[in-house]
C-alpha cells in the first residue's frame, strides 16, 4: 500500500479478498433477511453434524459390533418403551436412528456436493469451450445439451446406474457405488452450467481484455481458464446452490428407489426407504426423522440458493 | 410456416436417433446380449448359432438400422427377465402410468390456478402468506417424501384411503380403467396429489407472476375506470390473458409428469411402466430399459412439438426468427 491511496485508486485497484466481502451488498442483505439467516443457520448445524458425525454420535452404525438385533425396534426416548441409549429410537438393525441419520446426512451431503462440483466442473470447461471457439464445436456441445435438457435428472442418472450394474456386475462394492453416484448425478446437472457459461463466454471474448491477452499471444487454453473464467464465475455460484439441493434430492430419490446406497452404509435416502416398510407397523421413527432431516436439509440450501440469486441478480437491486 | 414445421420435425427426429443411438449402444455394448438370454448350459455352439440368428455378427451401422426400423415398429425384442416381448409388458402398464399422470396433471391445474389466482389478488393476505409457504414445501421436498408423509397421515393414522395398487380395474378392450369404480378412484387419490403436487406449486406461481404482471396493465386500469366488477376483471380480461403461458408450461410438464411417475409409483406400488423400468434398471433387464428409454423421449419429444406449433400459431414472431433452436 503506498500512501497516496485515495478512493479512486482504490476501485480501480483489486480490494482485498477479506474487504470486498464485508463491503458486499451480498453480507448486507443476508444480515437483513431474517429467512436467510435461519436457512443458513439449519445448514451450518446439519452440516457440522454430518462432519462431526463420529464423535457426536453415541453409536457407529457401520460397526456391526456394536450393533445388537435386541436392540431393534425401540421407540423414541419419549415414547412408553423408549430406551434411554437411543434418543430417536433404533431401527431393524438395533441401529440407533440419530447416529444413522448424521452418517446418512454425512453420505448425503458428500454425494450431493461432489456430483455438484462434478457437474460444475464439466458443464463450465463444455461452456467455455463452446462459447470459446464457437462453430462445430460449439453446435456439437449445445446440440447434446438440447438433447439431454429435453430429460428430466433422474432418468439420466438411472441410466447410468444401471448401464454401472450391467458392467460391474458383482463387484459393485460401497465403494464403486459411492461414485457411480457422484457421476450418475453429475452427468445429469451438467447441461445449465454449460449454457449459462457459455452465453457469458460470448460476452467476455469480444471483450478488449481478451483480445489483449490474444494479440500477446497467450494460449486459448490459458485465457480461457486464467482469464475468462474468473469472470464467469459468480452465476455459476447461484447455479450450484440451487443444483446442491437438487443434488441431495436427487441422490436421496435413488436410494430410496433402492438404486443408490446400500443400508450397510445408509444415506438419508436409503434410511427413508428402510422406515418405508415398517410405517404400517406403527414404528414411524425409522423413516420420518431421516424425512425431516432431509427436508430441513433440502429447503435450507434452496432458501440460500434463493438469497443468493437475487443478491447477485444486479436487476433486483 | 412450412419451413418452421419441416425444421421442427427434422430437429426432432435427429433427437429420436441420437436417442435410439443411446438405446442400442446400452442394448448392445453393455453385457453379452447372448449371456442374458440363455442358460449357462446352453453351448458354445448353439450361442454361435443364436448370434448369428439374432445378426449380432453383422456391422455396427447394419444392427444399429435394424434396431431403429425394429424400434418403429415396436418392436423391443424380449426381456430378459419375463422372457416376453417388452412391448406386451409396456402395453400393459401404460393405461395405470397415464391415468395417474392424468388425474394428477387435473389435481394440479384445479387447485394450481385458484390459488395464484387467489394469492396474486389478495396479496397480503395471511391464507396468501399460507400458500407461498406450501408451494415453497411443494417446490423443496422430495417426492417419494411427499409420498410417504401422505401415507403416514392418511392411511396409517387415520385409518382412510388405500396406500398401495389401483384398486378394481375395468377393461375396455386394450385399456383398463381406475375411473370407473370406486376402489380405483379411491386408489388414485394419494398418488395423484404426490405426484401433482410439485406441478401444482408450479402453476400456482406462474399463474400468480403472471397474474400480478397483467394486474398491472393499462386495459385493466380501462377496465376498472369503466367501473366493471372485480370479479369481471380478474376472471374475464386478467386470468383469461395469464392462460396461455400456463398452459404451454403445463404441456410441457406433462411430459415430466410421465417420467416422475416413477417415483410415486414406486413408493406406492402403483403398477405402471415407471414400475416395470425400475425393477428393469435394478435386474439389468436392458430391452426394457431401451424401450422405456425410446418411449419417454418419444412423448417429450412430441409434446415439445405440439407445443412449439401451437406457439408458432398463436405467436407469428417464432416463425420469422428462424434461428431459433
Amino acid at each position: 500500500m503506498t500512501a497516496d491511496t485515495n478512493d479512486a485508486v482504490a476501485v480501480q485497484r483489486k480490494p482485498s479478498w477479506l474487504r470486498a466481502i464485508r463491503d458486499s451488498d451480498i453480507v448486507y442483505s443476508f444480515l437483513r433477511s431474517n429467512v436467510t439467516i435461519a436457512a443458513a443457520t439449519v445448514t451450518i448445524i446439519i452440516v457440522l453434524a454430518a462432519l462431526l458425525a463420529p464423535v457426536l454420535a453415541p453409536q457407529d452404525p457401520y460397526d456391526l459390533r456394536q450393533l445388537s438385533i435386541i436392540d431393534s425396534h425401540i421407540p423414541p426416548v419419549w415414547q412408553k418403551d423408549g430406551d434411554a441409549r437411543f434418543l430417536l429410537g433404533s431401527d431393524d438393525q438395533g441401529r440407533d436412528v440419530f447416529s444413522t441419520i448424521l452418517y446418512g446426512s454425512r453420505q448425503s451431503i458428500s454425494i450431493g456436493v461432489m456430483a455438484t462440483v462434478f457437474a460444475a466442473i464439466l458443464g463450465i470447461a463444455l461452456g467455455l469451450i463452446a462459447g470459446y471457439f464457437g462453430g462445430t464445436v460449439d453446435a456439437f456441445i449445445m446440440r447434446a445439451a438440447d438433447i439431454q435438457a429435453t430429460f428430466p435428472a433422474i432418468l439420466i442418472a438411472m441410466l447410468v446406474d444401471g448401464t454401472s450394474r450391467a458392467l460391474f456386475g458383482s463387484q459393485r462394492n460401497d465403494q464403486v457405488v459411492f461414485w457411480v453416484m457422484v457421476l450418475s448425478i453429475g452427468l445429469s446437472f451438467w447441461v445449465q452450467y454449460a449454457r449459462t457459461v457459455r452465453g457469458l463466454t460470448l460476452v467476455e471474448k469480444s471483450k478488449d481484455y481478451v483480445l489483449a491477452a490474444r494479440l500477446i499471444g497467450i494460449q486459448p487454453l490459458l485465457i480461457l481458464f486464467r482469464h475468462v473464467l474468473p469472470n464467469v464465475v459468480g452465476p455459476v455460484l447461484v447455479i450450484a446452490t440451487i443444483n446442491l439441493a437438487l443434488a441431495i434430492i436427487t441422490e436421496a430419490t435413488l436410494s430410496f428407489l433402492g438404486l443408490g446406497l446400500p443400508s450397510t452404509q445408509p444415506s438419508l435416502g436409503t434410511l427413508i426407504q428402510i422406515g418405508q416398510k415398517y410405517l404400517f407397523a406403527g414404528e414411524w421413527w425409522i423413516a420420518i426423522f431421516p424425512g425431516i432431516t432431509l427436508a430441513a436439509l433440502v429447503l435450507a440450501v434452496n432458501l440460500l440458493g434463493d438469497w443468493l440469486r437475487d443478491a447477485l441478480n444486479p436487476r433486483l437491486r | 410456416m412450412l419451413a418452421f414445421i419441416i425444421r421442427r420435425l427434422l430437429q426432432s427426429v435427429v433427437v429420436m436417433l441420437t436417442v435410439s443411438l443411446i438405446a442400442f449402444t446400452l442394448f448392445r455394448f453393455v453385457g453379452d446380449p447372448i449371456n442374458q438370454m440363455v442358460g449357462i448350459e446352453t453351448t458354445a455352439e448353439e450361442r454361435a448359432q443364436l448370434r448369428e440368428q439374432l445378426g449380432l455378427n453383422d456391422s455396427v451401422p447394419v444392427q444399429f438400422s435394424r434396431f431403429v426400423a425394429n424400434a418403429a415398429r415396436l418392436n423391443f425384442g424380449n426381456s430378459y427377465q419375463f422372457k416376453t416381448p417388452v412391448i406386451d409388458l409396456i402395453k400393459d402398464r401404460f393405461p395405470a402410468t397415464m391415468e395417474l399422470a392424468f388425474a394428477s396433471a387435473l389435481f394440479a391445474l384445479l387447485v394450481g390456478i385458484p390459488m395464484g389466482v387467489y394469492t396474486a389478488i389478495d396479496r397480503y393476505a395471511i391464507l396468501s402468506n399460507v400458500f407461498l409457504s406450501i408451494s415453497l414445501i411443494g417446490i423443496s421436498l422430495p417426492t417419494f417424501l411427499i409420498g410417504i408423509l401422505l401415507i403416514f397421515l392418511f392411511p396409517v393414522t387415520l385409518g382412510v384411503l388405500p396406500s398401495f395398487g389401483r384398486g378394481e380395474v375395468v377393461r375396455l378392450g386394450f385399456w383398463s380403467t381406475g375411473f370407473l369404480t370406486a376402489s380405483g378412484l379411491k386408489a388414485l387419490v394419494l398418488p395423484a396429489i404426490t405426484l401433482g403436487l410439485f406441478q401444482m406449486t408450479l402453476i400456482m406461481r406462474l399463474v400468480r407472476g403472471e397474474m400480478m404482471e397483467v394486474l398491472r396493465a393499462d386495459y385493466i386500469k380501462f377496465a376498472r375506470a369503466r367501473g366493471l366488477s372485480n370479479r369481471a376483471i380478474n376472471f374475464g380480461h386478467a386470468l383469461k390473458n395469464t392462460l396461455v403461458p400456463v398452459m404451454t408450461i403445463t404441456g410441457l410438464q406433462l411430459g415430466s409428469i410421465i417420467a416422475f411417475a416413477l417415483i410415486t409409483e414406486s413408493v406406492f406400488q402403483w403398477p405402471g411402466m415407471g414400475l416395470l423400468f425400475l425393477k428393469a434398471v435394478q435386474n439389468v433387464d436392458i430391452p426394457i430399459m431401451s424401450a422405456y428409454l425410446l418411449l419417454v423421449a418419444f412423448i417429450f419429444v412430441t409434446i415439445n412439438l405440439i407445443v412449439d406449433m401451437l406457439y408458432a400459431v398463436v405467436d407469428p414472431r417464432i416463425r420469422i426468427d428462424t434461428k431459433v433452436a
